[in-house]
């Protein structure tokens, strides 16, 4: 199948990820290629197969709930790209009223 | 003496341990030949010399005290998708530019226990997305057996280090022949343990339910050795098995009796060169010479490995590189005037070509209205590629095969046109999407460029995989080497 140019603009939003001029040609047209050839999966009829989501027999192996020393507040913010007074610095997420 | 970054840890712990030669020394000529080779490999993104000296110095006191382990002393190379405390670690990306882990994750901690020398830290396709390293966000590496070709990927750098004698053992992760495939490509053992037998704490996701961390090394054992140590029970990740780490069992045990499994499809798979081909044939002999029977098993839905994987990966993928804000840490747009802006400008300018594809390709199949027809779809395919295998360890121990279909192609060959580099790992897809233990290992030259073995085997039996892959080598006498640069 092949997405339209308002296809690609949605997902791309869903991602949050930015589009350049000529990126929905672009993403149009490579995904439609790699999903033509994902298509092949239809062929099989798999009605009564179960779907697997991961392929070994561990299931919730979950240690014991002890306190334990995490990482310091300075070394979290070690790595922010903007940080004030203790927190993480972000655009605005609202409009000021 | 002979070159110390000839050899392998056998040799080096014997000449290590008789005090010929130290640590230290080993080291700096490891250090020398990086500075002779790396300008033409380009295997190392960054070195680590401060840690490597502190690292060399303490394995130089275990020593003297007679405290060696079995890797002390070893120079080892990290893909730059492992977090090793306070080293810059970025997958590859310039989104992750700068980023220095507060922490270390379990693999590396447990080789760091063992003694080894951390030499530096090695390219790798962006977020370990490509079969080639040239989707690494700052430059190609080189294949040592042809500097025009590539040298696989995406663990490229880490097989590549290994090759060119940069390095005695390196680890890599595999999420779809992300070991195996540059091991074959760069002539050397790389190894994909069962999903579960390597703790991934520490690990930059991919694809949660496929990504395994394993090792490079220029022999069997070498490569053993370095599973064992980094194999086993880990609190911080609750996919790590608790059995017991009995990886090297009967190591040195043999063939003679054992069933090969040898699947049509995977000789007759698409693009397959007649160079690794007879190869992977004249091994088949070499096996058959040291005692092995080989049966005919099949692989029905070999077909639609490439298909499932590219719905399965892609779609965690989405989900794991959403945390890739510009909040936390790495590459951030601080120009953007609202946060939703901000994200898309960070992740746009962030990430790149092949990450963004697969963000968007996964994030389609994860969409509404798409979801039960890609996503629920291929994780049923997984399911039937999973019973494939199940039929065919039913009838043999092991399953031969080529790693890859061809040998290392030439830089920029495949990068225009993404299903064509997709191809490269066909024979790999399914051992990740069947959770199984693979190791790649050299079967001689096609072209005057490696080929590789690829020995799968059943969920927890990299045992049986190390002991047909270490058979072979002593039947053939075809040994890794380091490439002539």
């Amino acid at each position: 199948m092949s997405l339209t140019h308002e296809q690609v603009r949605h997902v791309a939003m869903l991602a949050r990820l930015g589009l350049e001029p000529g990126d929905e040609d672009f993403y149009a047209e490579q995904l439609s290629g790699i999903l033509a050839h994902i298509d092949r999966l239809q062929e099989l009829d798999t009605d009564d197969i179960p779907p697997t989501a991961q392929v070994v027999e561990i299931v919730n192996r979950l240690r014991d709930d002890e306190p334990r020393p995490g990482l310091t507040q300075a070394e979290v913010l070690s790595n922010a790209p903007a940080a004030v007074d203790g927190f993480f610095r972000v655009p605005s997420i609202q409009e000021e009223a | 003496m002979t070159d110390p970054t000839k050899l392998g840890i056998g040799d080096l712990q014997r000449v290590l341990r008789s005090r010929k030669l130290s640590a230290t020394e080993l080291l700096a000529a490891h250090v020398k030949r990086i500075e002779h080779v790396d300008e033409r490999v380009k295997a190392f993104l960054r070195l680590t010399p401060e840690l490597a000296s502190e690292q060399a110095a303490a394995a130089d006191r275990a020593f003297e005290s007679g405290e060696a382990g079995p890797l002390t002393g070893i120079p080892l190379a990290v893909k730059d998708v492992l977090c090793v405390h306070g080293v810059e670690t970025t997958a590859g990306s310039r989104i992750l530019r700068g980023f220095r882990p507060p922490y270390t994750g379990t693999a590396v901690s447990r080789l760091f226990d063992a003694g080894a020398v951390m030499l530096g830290v090695t390219n790798c396709d962006e977020f370990a997305m490509g079969s080639s390293t040239e989707n690494s966000g700052y430059f190609p590496t080189h294949n040592p057996w042809g500097l025009d070709r590539v040298p696989g990927g995406s663990s490229g750098g880490s097989a590549a280090a290994v090759a060119a004698g940069e390095a005695v053992i390196a680890i890599g992760t595999d999420t779809g022949g992300s070991i195996r495939q540059p091991a074959a490509l760069c002539g050397v053992v790389g190894m994909k343990p069962t999903y579960g037998r390597v703790s991934r704490y520490g690990l930059i996701a991919f694809a949660s339910s496929l990504d395994q961390i394993g090792p490079f090394a220029r022999s069997v054992e070498d490569a053993a050795i370095v599973l064992r140590a980094i194999a086993g029970h880990d609190p911080l990740d609750a996919t790590c098995s608790d059995r017991p780490n009995d990886v090297q069992r009967d190591f040195d045990a043999g063939v003679k009796g054992m069933k090969l499994g040898v699947p049509r499809e995977y000789y007759e798979v698409e693009g397959m060169e007649p160079g690794v081909k007879a190869a992977v044939e004249k091994a088949l002999q070499a096996l058959q010479g040291a005692g092995a029977e080989l049966v005919d098993v099949n692989l029905p839905h070999t077909d639609y490995g490439l298909a499932a994987y590219y719905i399965i990966a892609p779609a965690e993928c989405s989900s794991n590189l959403a945390r890739f804000d510009g909040v936390r840490y790495g590459f951030s747009d601080q120009d953007a005037s609202n946060v939703t802006d901000a994200y898309m400008q960070t992740r746009r300018l962030g990430f790149g070509a092949e990450v963004r594809r697969r963000v968007m390709l996964g994030t389609y199949a994860l969409s509404s209205g798409y979801y039960d027809a890609y996503y629920v779809k291929a994780q049923k395919v997984r399911t039937l590629i999973k019973r494939d295998f199940d039929a065919a360890f039913s009838q043999c121990d092991a399953i031969v095969s080529a790693t890859s279909p061809t040998v290392a192609f030439p830089l920029g060959a495949k990068t225009q046109d993404p299903l064509s580099m997709y191809l490269c790992d066909v024979l790999t897809y399914g051992g990740n999407l069947a959770g199984l233990p693979g190791i790649s290992l050299p079967c001689g030259m096609s072209d005057g460029l490696p080929v590789g073995l690829q020995v799968l085997a059943p969920q927890w039996r990299e045992d049986v995989a190390l002991r047909v892959a270490r058979a072979y080598e002593v039947a053939s006498g075809v040994k890794a080497e380091v490439a002539p640069l």
